[in-house]
């Protein structure tokens, strides 16, 4: 990530993620968007610096926090929000929701609700890839919370015995819903887990989309060189609740001012001017880019079909026509 | 025509569909290097490899996710698990991944897994490693659950698990392994949701698998000894059940008795019990019994241990209350 473009083409899709975040909030407070909703507002420079930083070889999975990796690596808004909505159209024809978008054809997978247990899943990828003798590298995103799961322990430790090539890429937000990570964590460093398993390891500032693509590409070039996996602390914070049902009880208004003073977002905008000749005009006219994506988005979802009932019982099982059993 | 062990079987089933497809792998505790716990696996390390035969660390949720992940991105993963106790210690794995994958994602995403393990008590190894928990596995839809009892069985449903596209629960029985019986030549497979007619009778029908098929057997001899021609019903598959050929049976004999080496609460018979009386009441002459462990959990003495099992002398006893003789 050097060029003028590539700084635009991050900042695009960061304004795309805010957007699209705040957008279903809304739909959400309508009851148009059931069950739970993890927004993504405030770790953007997460998800969109790790896609800039990874081939089309390699895989992403991750938690339920997942609209905004979703869309970084190539899921079109319009999909994610007609699935949020639970409509035909959705990437999974409405029966995943929105904690479990994916999509195979862009080599992700899943969205996954049960904290940790895409960990284990991330290293049978890895497996996969490395007994196929492919070149890729799969990405395992997660929070800090999940690294007090036994699956995180397993999932690491296997990694580091089969020389997997899995980037364990950790947004470390300081909460794991509501638990602060030092009420929860015997370590606050979550590299210092990682040095538990004698795995590489680095910590980035993820408030920074620049500090993120060096970061996992750097991860990424030492999981791909058969060197086994690497372990990636990114430091982020969501300014929104853990969900939208979180009564923010446990952290303070001045803490969250604090890290919304260093918007991920304004930082590009700012580093965009200062730095590779951006011009506000320019940035305003993405910014007007976006706003039409996602309403043509919004518009694409709500006008979208139920899915029809027979969807009920197809693929419980895969060879079954009506997947009864 | 053969006569094999079903661990011979079992080995040969693995060891033919290797030959064949690359795609599969097996992964384990001491399934390599030491040759299996018994010795399903033995000379397979050897002769396939440590890439594909791979000793695991004793961690089982990450055995069957890593298997869950190898199998979403086109491998075909055998996971052995010691014994199905251990598959407690991945039970998310089982029936929030495995089972849930292919339907939350819409059918984009299969899992052609199979995860093998022995079930079962009677030998002595006190609570924690002698239980038959085979009806909480077959509870979740999207999973399939077989338990073949002869070598035949366990030879043609293994070989047919590892060429379909679902999770399979593959239950074997420890006090299994060095049962004999005929083996036809050639590649077989058996279908992995039919039920089947093991033994012909009149009188009363007798229901069950796995482990209890032998003592059911014998139950049916000693039963013609007395006049009685008890129909055997082999299930083999839990979920599916196939229960056409166990109401077709019924409505010949008008009297059943169910089988299972586990408890008896929420068990096999209940539902077999419960879906004879919605399907065939009018036909039936006796409530249908059920045979099962006694609701303990299984003492190590080896005299307490046999009470508590079901036995050939239980099931005869069952099969004449149903008969009122």
């Amino acid at each position: 990530m050097k060029s003028k473009q590539e700084f635009l083409g991050g900042y695009r899709r960061m304004v795309a993620i805010r957007r699209l975040e705040e957008k279903s909030a809304e739909l959400y407070q309508q009851g148009k968007i059931g069950g739970f909703l993890h927004l993504y507002i405030g770790q953007e420079a997460v998800a969109v610096g790790m896609a800039a930083a990874i081939t089309k070889r390699d895989h992403v999975i991750t938690a339920y926090r997942d609209h905004g990796v979703a869309y970084s690596v190539g899921m079109p808004a319009k999909i994610i929000l007609a699935e949020m909505l639970g409509k035909a159209t959705g990437c999974s024809g409405g029966k995943g929701g929105s904690m479990h978008l994916v999509d195979p054809k862009l080599n992700f997978w899943g969205g996954h609700a049960i904290v940790g247990s895409h960990l284990p899943l991330a290293a049978g990828i890895a497996t996969s890839l490395q007994y196929q003798k492919l070149d890729g590298v799969v990405v395992c995103m997660f929070g800090d919370g999940a690294t007090n799961i036994g699956y995180f322990h397993e999932a690491l430790n296997l990694s580091k015995v089969w020389k997997l090539p899995v980037v364990w890429l950790c947004e470390n937000n300081s909460y794991g819903m509501g638990t602060a990570v030092d009420r929860a964590s015997a370590v606050h460093s979550m590299c210092q887990k990682a040095e538990g398993y004698g795995m590489a390891n680095a910590c980035v500032d993820g408030m920074d989309l620049e500090a993120v693509y060096n970061g996992v590409s750097n991860a990424a070039a030492q999981a791909r060189s058969g060197a086994g996996p690497f372990f990636l602390e990114v430091q982020t914070y969501r300014f929104r609740g853990h969900s939208m049902g979180d009564p923010e009880r446990y952290r303070t208004a001045e803490e969250i001012k604090h890290w919304q003073d260093g918007d991920p977002i304004t930082a590009l905008r700012k580093a965009i001017v200062a730095k590779h000749k951006g011009t506000e005009a320019e940035l305003d006219a993405l910014d007007r880019e976006v706003d039409d994506e996602v309403a043509a988005a919004v518009q694409f979802a709500e006008e979208s079909p139920e899915p029809a009932d027979a969807a009920l019982w197809q693929h419980v099982y895969s060879e079954s026509p009506n997947g009864r059993a | 025509m053969a006569t094999l062990t079903v661990r011979e079987a079992l080995s040969q089933a693995l060891w033919e569909e290797m030959e064949a497809n690359s795609k599969i792998i097996l992964l384990g505790e001491e399934i390599g290097v030491w040759g299996g716990t018994y010795a399903v696996t033995r000379g397979f390390h050897e002769h396939f490899g440590a890439e594909r035969v791979r000793d695991t660390p004793i961690s089982e949720s990450a055995i069957v996710g890593a298997a869950i992940g190898a199998a979403m991105t086109g491998l075909r993963p055998v996971a052995e698990l010691m014994t199905i106790n251990f598959a407690f210690s991945a039970f998310d794995m089982i029936v929030n991944q495995a089972a849930k994958l292919h339907y939350m994602f819409n059918g984009q995403v299969n899992l052609p897994l199979i995860i093998r393990t022995p079930s079962g008590g009677g030998r002595q190894l006190g609570a924690t490693h002698s239980q038959t928990p085979d009806a909480i596995f077959a509870h979740f839809p999207g999973l399939r659950v077989v338990a073949p009892a002869t070598p035949r069985d366990s030879k043609g449903m293994l070989k047919q698990a590892l060429r379909q596209n679902d999770p399979v629960l593959f239950i074997e029985n420890a006090t299994l392994y060095q049962q004999r019986g005929d083996v036809p030549d050639g590649d077989l497979t058996v279908p992995l949701d039919k039920s089947v007619m093991a033994r012909e009778g009149k009188d009363v029908t007798l229901v069950t698998y796995s482990k209890m098929y032998y003592a059911t057997m014998k139950a049916a001899e000693q039963l013609a000894v007395a006049g009685i021609q008890a129909e055997v019903i082999d299930l083999r598959c839990l979920r599916p059940l196939d229960m056409a050929p166990v109401v077709e049976s019924v409505k010949k004999t008008n009297r059943a008795v169910v089988v299972e080496e586990g408890w008896m609460s929420y068990g096999v018979g209940a539902e077999v019990s419960a879906r004879l009386h919605s399907e065939c009441f009018d036909y039936l002459d006796a409530p249908v019994k059920r045979v099962a462990q006694s609701e303990v959990p299984l003492p190590y003495n080896q005299r307490l241990e046999q009470m508590a099992l079901p036995d050939q002398e239980k099931i005869v006893r069952a099969a004449k209350e149903v008969l009122y003789v």
